[in-house]
């Protein structure tokens, strides 16, 4: 076991380097930089340019020097100093913008898988063991719906019902007499209370995945020898279900986690744009639109590293979970 | 030790449960499903999932409306009319019982008022304004696939004048009706378009990977592991951010297609490989082998037509994530820009609350892409049930 | 051979019938079976596959997975001492309480993948001692206890430590007396193996056959014993029943079936077992044909298609009657030879009783427990 963990501790490094990679490139690939969109910006207001003061300002980023010279000032900044630079457009560092956003698009995932899985057990259980039953199918077909609505869209309908009918528009998670408080009690009962409707949101395509994933597994573990030896045993039929198939069916269900934190990091942009959360997403979007790299490259490099991390956690869970990964090498007594 | 004649039944399952097995029966000799081509089968057991059937009937509809988009469009997606802003859907009526009993489409017109502060306008039904919907009639000029001109609609209003708004209007008066169906070409096509890259990418970096193994596969699996463990919406949008903003619409559209499969051929790639492993130890691939095929034939005979039908159903579901990726970064504004109409542009316009409390009909769009994803997901599992008869 | 009382019983299966219903046609994988398991003694069952004998063993403990279905006849199970009134398992619901009662603990069963038949993610310890858990009360720790003293009676070397490893970890061998430690938990009085040593390779079958043969005789319990292979059922069994699509065709003592085999089935069975000795330029015979569909009976006789013997216009509209040939034997075959008296040897064998089927044919009185047999159709 703990040779496992090392192993897949080492994975990480080569992953997490690539991630760093690809996100430093993605915000080098658009043609111009920072000050390009900037000047363009001045220029379009009819103001002049200083030539100098792009010199200036080009010598204080380092935007001339070879890319390579610029990954290495980012990356290890961030290694050994925890600094992930500038953000040209906010001109503050980008620690003090992101990490706040961070934690609670982390709160937000949490909470979403958390509730998927709450909802997604009991239902693909229950649809596997009465396959073909009225509630098998209304609960597949309300999962196809599920898996099939955008979560931007059941946000904006949302949206809609909620302005339409209760005359109020959504928006923050953080309600306005808490924007500058310190964390506390109240602030907390705050966010819980403005967190479950996103949750919902961005959580229904994944459970409904998961759903139609554990149906599937279940339906396949029910077949196998190994649950009729455990009714010939004389095991009442829930038992045997939840012990065995059930439990067999959860490795795969496990494993989903790693999955399902990219998507949930995904659907949790475009949701959050759409109601306004406080969250990485629109920070993101912004700063892919103006260019401003740093800030980009690193919201996208932390929300990789977590996924990671979270797919990390996800296999650990499985092999504490599943004894055949646990023990790899059959070894024959 | 003799042992009986011996089926391997390792189950244990003793009669054959497979209703195909069972199925027509001629006397004398049980006509059993290995008798009939694996074609057949399939699609006999595909005709019993209601479901996909009636998918494959939407899909059709959906694939129809983007191949005859101009014609079917009652105008065209650019023709605007300031008067109409944000003009309400218009009940289409098909019998007229005001004096006597007339057969004939009609629409009754607006009565629009405009607030004189916010200038925003506010219609009400006008019933006794008639508008006459004709079919095949007159209207806004278009081009044929970019080739034939013509003005012929499939529907519209009877007098190439007047304007009607079956489905409403958008913010400029556009016809949200002839919107959405160019829209449908746009969305559908770049799904397709996308799922057939990332089919050739999956297909090749899959197949090597499952068919040479070793070093090849252990990097391709490297690279597949590490594209599956970054959120994608970010990277996507990273990389569209990327487009240059004042490339063509057709560029665009390219770019995206691109960016799209460039990501979503692992899943693709996956399968095959999965599909190959398996298949390699396989008597009849062995048997080939020996009998001296080579490698292409080997995999172009024996293996790929043992798993079109899996490849077909991870291709159809794999298009309903192509549609979902490009509606979202659309309606980021990352995507595909105006004046190109996908249904993810459309959807830009609905982003704002204060539009879509007053014009619901903005939403449709979303509807579109619900029903799209839905109907491909019903094909795809009804394919992939009906591929393989062992699940 | 030893005579038997009525008191001997341990299970009598009398005209069981397990039925498939699909959409398309009615599968009869059982189709009227009279068995009876003797304490101490062993039944086996043998066919081809696709006979219905695996049905017929889960129709027992009515673990037939849907479509399938017990739909007629007795499965009684007499009470352990005394007289009593035996309880018919057949009448019972497949789900309910009564039937979960019998399971692994009166009647146990052993199948015939180890592999598949474990759950892999749970220990061995964990799978042996759950039905004493269940069936009795007793404590994890007390049925970690039993679990390695039954492993030490399946003679498993290294029991304390087996005990606590994964199914996946032990060998194929060890996993079926994993099985059998499982099944013998409660000290069953009936243990229905169905083909438990078929996934083993010969020298392990070997060992378990003769693990099985043991036990019986330490336990009293009575062995329905699946199987295919005919090797085995000479090891074995103190009584053979042959079956073909649904049906037992021919059934009796071990020794009187394999000297003197009745059915064409039985026999065309035995001939293909290769034997010692004998002569290297001989074909080992085969059985012509493969087994009908089982949606699609023939009519008359079910063996009929593939009988070397079979007569046109009698075989193929007549249902043969069971016919008792000599002593506890039973064959259904329209050219063995009338009923014999209990107690005189063998008939004449085949081709002697064309003229007058079933009406002449009906089965006496005097089967093994003197009990009445039931109904041919």
């Amino acid at each position: 076991m703990r040779r496992y963990v090392i192993r897949r501790l080492l994975y990480m490094v080569p992953t997490l380097f690539a991630i760093s990679v690809v996100a430093f490139l993605v915000i080098q690939l658009p043609p111009g930089n920072f000050l390009t969109a900037y000047i363009a910006q001045l220029s379009a207001q009819g103001q002049g340019v200083d030539s100098a003061q792009i010199r200036a300002l080009e010598e204080r980023y380092g935007l001339n020097d070879p890319v390579l010279v610029q990954y290495w000032r980012w990356i290890s900044g961030i290694v050994l100093h925890g600094d992930f630079g500038q953000s040209f457009q906010y001109h503050r560092e980008v620690s003090d913008l992101m990490w706040d956003r961070i934690g609670l698009t982390l709160v937000l995932a949490l909470s979403t898988l958390l509730l998927s899985w709450l909802i997604a057990f009991p239902l693909g259980v229950y649809s596997a063991v009465r396959q073909y039953s009225l509630g098998d199918y209304a609960v597949t077909v309300v999962g196809f719906v599920g898996l099939a609505t955008p979560n931007f869209m059941l946000a904006l309908i949302f949206a809609w019902v909620s302005y339409r009918y209760f005359g109020q528009s959504v928006g923050g998670i953080v309600s306005r007499e808490y924007a500058d408080a310190a964390w506390n009690l109240g602030k907390v009962l705050d966010v819980v209370s403005n967190l479950w409707i996103p949750v919902l949101i961005i959580g229904t395509a994944g459970t409904a995945a998961l759903i139609r994933v554990l149906r599937a597994n279940l339906l396949d573990e029910l077949r196998k020898p190994y649950v009729t030896t455990a009714r010939a045993k004389g095991l009442p039929e829930w038992r045997v279900i939840l012990k065995y198939p059930v439990r067999m069916s959860l490795s795969p269900f496990i494993s989903t986690i790693g999955w399902i934190l990219p998507t949930l990091v995904g659907g949790e942009v475009l949701v959050s744009i759409v109601l306004s959360l406080e969250t990485t997403g629109p920070l993101l979007v912004e700063a892919l639109r103006n260019q401003d790299m740093y800030l980009a490259g690193s919201v996208i490099l932390v929300l990789g590293a977590l996924t990671v991390i979270g797919t990390l956690l996800s296999d650990l869970l499985l092999a504490w979970w599943d004894p055949r990964i646990r023990h790899p090498h059959v070894e024959r007594v | 030790m003799g042992a009986l004649p011996d089926r391997p039944a390792p189950t244990g399952r003793e009669p054959a449960a497979d209703p195909a097995a069972t199925g027509t029966v001629a006397p004398g000799r049980a006509r059993t499903a290995p008798d009939l081509p694996q074609r057949t089968l399939v699609w006999r057991r595909f005709r019993r999932n209601k479901l996909a059937v009636v998918g494959v009937l939407v899909l059709c509809a959906l694939l129809l409306v983007s191949v005859f988009s101009e014609f079917l469009a009652p105008s065209t997606p650019s023709a605007y009319s300031a008067e109409h802003t944000y003009a309400p859907p218009q009940r289409l009526h098909f019998v007229d019982t005001e004096d006597g009993f007339d057969l004939g489409m009609y629409v009754y017109g607006y009565q629009v008022e405009r607030d004189p502060d916010t200038l925003a306008n506010t219609f009400t039904v006008d019933e006794s304004v008639k508008i006459p919907v004709g079919l095949f009639v007159r209207g806004e000029p278009y081009e044929m696939w970019g080739l034939f001109p013509s003005d012929r609609h499939l529907i519209g209003a009877a007098d190439p004048q007047q304007r009607v708004y079956l489905l409403g209007a958008d913010r400029n008066g556009r016809d949200m009706a002839s919107r959405l169906i160019y829209g449908t070409r746009v969305s559908m096509s770049i799904g397709l378009a996308g799922v057939a890259l990332s089919f050739v990418l999956g297909l090749v970096l899959g197949g090597l990977s499952g068919y040479l193994g070793g070093r090849v596969d252990t990097a391709i699996q490297r690279v597949i592991e590490f594209l599956m463990s970054v959120p994608t919406i970010p990277l996507w949008m990273g990389l569209s951010a990327a487009v240059p903003r004042d490339w063509g619409p057709v560029q665009t559209y390219l770019a995206i297609t691109v960016i799209l499969s460039l990501i979503g051929w692992t899943d693709l790639a996956r399968v095959v490989r999965g599909r190959f492993l398996s298949l390699r130890q396989e008597d009849f691939v062995t048997a080939a082998r020996l009998d001296g095929c080579g490698t292409g034939r080997i995999i172009g005979r024996h293996m790929l037509p043992s798993f079109t039908s899996h490849i077909i159903a991870s291709l159809t579901l794999a298009v309903p994530f192509v549609i979902l990726a490009e509606t979202s970064l659309s309606f980021l504004g990352l995507g595909l820009q105006a004046p190109v109409v996908s249904w993810g542009v459309l959807l830009q316009e609905a982003q704002n609350i204060h539009s879509i409390a007053g014009a619901p009909w903005l939403l449709l769009p979303g509807a579109a892409v619900t029903v799209a994803v839905l109907v491909l997901n019903f094909v795809g599992d009804g394919v992939r049930d009906a591929a393989d008869p062992y699940r | 051979m030893v005579t038997h009382t009525r008191d001997d019983v341990v299970l009598d299966i009398r005209d069981l019938r397990t039925y498939y219903t699909t959409d398309d046609a009615v599968v009869k994988a059982v189709d009227g079976v009279d068995l009876t398991v003797r304490r101490g003694g062993t039944l086996c069952v043998v066919g081809e596959s696709g006979c219905g004998k695996s049905a017929m063993a889960r129709s027992v403990l009515r673990l037939v997975d849907p479509p399938g279905e017990v739909v007629g006849g007795r499965i009684l199970l007499y009470p352990a001492e005394g007289p009593g009134e035996p309880l018919d398992l057949a009448a019972l619901r497949p789900t309910g309480r009564e039937i979960r009662a019998v399971r692994g603990r009166d009647v146990a069963m052993v199948f015939q993948e180890p592999m598949s038949s474990l759950s892999l993610v749970h220990t061995v310890g964990d799978q042996i001692g759950e039905s004493l858990r269940v069936h009795h009360g007793v404590s994890r720790r007390e049925a970690r206890k039993r679990s390695v003293e039954l492993l030490e009676r399946v003679r498993v070397p290294g029991a304390e430590r087996v005990v606590d490893s994964y199914p996946f970890q032990i060998s194929g061998g060890m996993r079926q007396r994993v099985m059998i430690a499982m099944a013998l938990a409660c000290g069953p009085r009936v243990l229905v193996a169905d083909e438990p040593t078929t996934a083993l390779d010969v020298t392990t079958q070997a060992q378990i056959l003769d693990l099985f043969a043991d036990l019986r005789h330490d336990t009293g319990m009575g062995l329905l014993f699946i199987t295919h292979d005919m090797g085995v059922v000479a090891e074995i069994a103190d009584e053979v029943a042959v079956m073909y699509l649904g049906t037992v065709v021919e059934q009796g003592p071990v020794d009187d079936v394999f000297h003197d085999p009745r059915h064409p089935y039985t026999r065309a069975l035995l001939e293909a077992v290769p034997r010692m000795g004998a002569s290297r330029s001989r074909r080992l015979p085969t059985i012509r044909g493969t087994i009908p569909d089982p949606g699609n009976q023939p009519t008359g006789c079910v063996f009929r298609t593939r009988c070397p013997e079979a007569v046109e216009g009698l075989c193929d509209t007549t249902v043969p009657p069971v016919t008792a040939p000599g002593p506890g034997r039973r064959v259904r075959c329209l050219l063995v030879g009338e009923p014999v008296p209990a107690g005189a040897a063998g008939g004449t064998g085949s081709g002697a009783n064309t003229g007058a089927p079933a009406a002449g044919a009906r089965p006496q009185e005097n089967t093994p427990n003197g009990e009445e047999a039931p109904d041919a159709d």
